[in-house]
């Protein structure tokens, strides 16, 4: 609707600039802390710069990208990155549908099942891999050999001949509660209406299952899937603690921080933050889309 | 009858496993008690006299400071991200400015902009103007991390104010503020709250940044956790005390608000 009179418009005017003022620390705020280092980040992948030679800086243009893409480092990385993210977001939704399937059962005890399985999820990120490195995959003394042993099989050298599946075992046992909680919610939002018409009508519980509540969580499987992956796919802690990135599990993030932290030099570094943003936009637009779609269609039922 | 039987069957297969995932989680928090000799054993020690050896231990290797400076870094930046992310998503909501969806996906993408895009220059500012190892850097760093989810989050709560509670306040002539704080701020508190736990808990457990970021004196609990991977001899007894103080405040808010736990692990998008 257009203002008729000046005094109006003004008086408009005024109100969209104090509604746009709400907003507008939160976006320098934003800006500031994400936005300008990253070009800070670009600037300095142009640059030869080692911190064992502080002396030696100089513009090189593109020299620190022709060593990423030559030093044979990248693809093995991204392969790792995309194996570990896919693989336990896979596994954590199998097994969060499973458990959100059981608890979804009225039984005894069900408030306390739930929360106990929700606290693996809430545990410290690097007390998790800590406590799974020594007290559940350790040769000598960790829980799991112990049981191998006791049931008369031969102990695993987990972190040294499965460092992949060791990652992936604690990122699924951590993000397991997640899915199950946004699962869980969607499977009781489901209408018990349709689920007794169905029964009236002769379905068994495999039938329903497949046919009314699968596609109702679709959406539920959505959110929790792209979720998931944002966050797995930036993970730093386990690979760190169990296997500092042997074997096949040295992700983009622990490169980069092995570049820069270990090997000190930015240059370097910085390109490698660079093509890891990139790298992280192409999956990520494709994931942003759908979940952009769920969140302002509304998400919510 | 048949059904009964298999009902208990389920039951009973529900705990199992139930149990058997917690497990690693009840297997800290025993060892935790164990005299070290009786914690890194080849055969389990399952029964034994409990003892806070390995707490007095990860006391003395000073745990009070570490968990002092998590608690303000987590603390601090829930704290600057409510008071930024409440009027930024109220002009997302209820004062809608133009373009609303470009300010939504800018804000969404700053999430999954790696810390790695960022931590460089962090790191070489900080180091030349001396704000490495200060717990109100790394305070504002996890804000600025943790802004984006607060704001889809509390839009997502603001969206479900009745729009006639705000006609009518607006027919009583409240100006924005009154109608911010008085009408609507009571109305999304369990929302504030939601947002106020994520951020919370995501600060609280991050180890990256700090592991970077601080060394000494601002240093937090993950960094300090993670540093028993270089550790010599035995110490799961002294880890998993160290790891149960760490993670205790954690789990204790997480299982009391379970349900704002659920909204706020999905954004805003489940209820």
């Amino acid at each position: 609707m257009a203002p008729r009179n000046p005094e109006r418009a003004r008086a408009e005017r005024r109100q969209a600039w104090g509604n746009r003022s709400l907003l507008l620390p939160a976006i320098i705020f934003s800006v500031v802390l994400t936005q300008i280092p990253f070009l800070v980040t670009i600037a300095y992948s142009t640059i030869k710069w080692n911190l064992l030679y502080p002396q030696d800086r100089k513009f090189t243009g593109t020299d620190n990208y022709v060593s990423v893409f030559s030093s044979g480092d990248l693809w093995p990385a991204i392969r790792a990155t995309v194996l570990i993210t896919g693989l336990s977001v896979g596994g954590a939704l199998i097994f969060g549908l499973l458990f959100a399937v059981l608890l979804n059962r009225a039984f005894r005890g069900r408030a306390v099942a739930r929360t106990l399985m929700i606290t693996p999820f809430l545990l410290m990120p690097a007390a998790a891999a800590l406590i799974w490195k020594y007290s559940m995959f350790d040769t000598n003394i960790g829980m799991i050999n112990w049981a191998l042993r006791s049931l008369g099989f031969h102990e695993i050298a987990w972190s040294t001949d499965h460092p992949l599946a060791t990652v992936v075992i604690v990122l699924v046992w951590q993000f397991t509660p997640f899915m199950m909680l946004i699962l869980l919610a969607g499977l009781q939002g489901q209408s018990l209406d349709s689920l007794e018409a169905a029964r009236i009508d002769g379905a068994n519980s495999l039938q329903i299952f497949r046919y009314l509540t699968i596609p109702h969580l679709r959406v539920y499987l959505e959110i929790s899937g792209l979720l998931g992956t944002i966050i797995i796919l930036q993970v730093f802690d386990p690979v760190a603690i169990l296997t500092k990135g042997t074997g096949g599990t040295k992700t983009l993030a622990y490169l980069l921080y092995e570049r820069a932290f270990i090997g000190l030099n930015v240059g370097e570094a910085a390109a490698y933050g660079v093509v890891i943003v990139v790298l992280t936009i192409v999956v990520a637009s494709v994931t942003l889309r759908t979940l952009f779609g769920v969140f302002m269609s509304g998400g919510q039922r | 009858m048949r059904s009964k039987a298999l009902g208990t069957l389920l039951t009973t297969f529900t705990w199992v496993l139930v149990l058997l995932f917690f497990f690693p989680v009840f297997w800290m928090f025993l060892n935790g008690f164990k005299p070290e000799s009786k914690a890194s054993t080849v055969d389990p020690v399952f029964f034994f006299r409990p003892v806070l050896d390995g707490y007095r231990d990860a006391m003395d290797r000073g745990m009070p400071t570490y968990m002092r400076n998590s608690f303000t870094a987590a603390a601090g930046a829930t704290i600057v991200v409510i008071l930024l992310a409440f009027p930024g998503a109220y002009a997302l909501s209820i004062r809608r400015v133009k373009k609303v969806e470009s300010a939504m996906f800018f804000f969404i993408s700053t999430r999954f902009m790696p810390a790695a895009a960022s931590v460089l220059p962090l790191y070489m500012i900080l180091k030349s103007v001396g704000g490495l190892d200060n717990i109100f850097v790394l305070l504002t760093i996890y804000a600025g991390i943790n802004l984006p989810i607060a704001i889809w989050m509390m839009r997502s709560f603001l969206m479900e104010v009745p729009f006639e509670i705000i006609e009518a306040c607006r027919l009583d002539g409240a100006g924005l503020q009154r109608e911010m704080t008085r009408i609507v701020l009571p109305l999304v508190l369990p929302g504030l709250s939601a947002a106020a736990l994520i951020c919370f808990i995501f600060a609280w457990n991050e180890y990256f940044l700090a592991l970077l970021l601080t060394t000494s004196e601002a240093k937090t609990t993950p960094p300090f956790l993670g540093s028993f991977v270089d550790g010599r001899g035995q110490f799961l007894a002294v880890l998993s005390a160290a790891a149960t103080l760490a993670a205790l405040p954690v789990i204790a808010a997480g299982w009391i608000a379970q349900k704002q736990l659920v909204r706020g692990l999905s954004m805003g998008a489940v209820k």
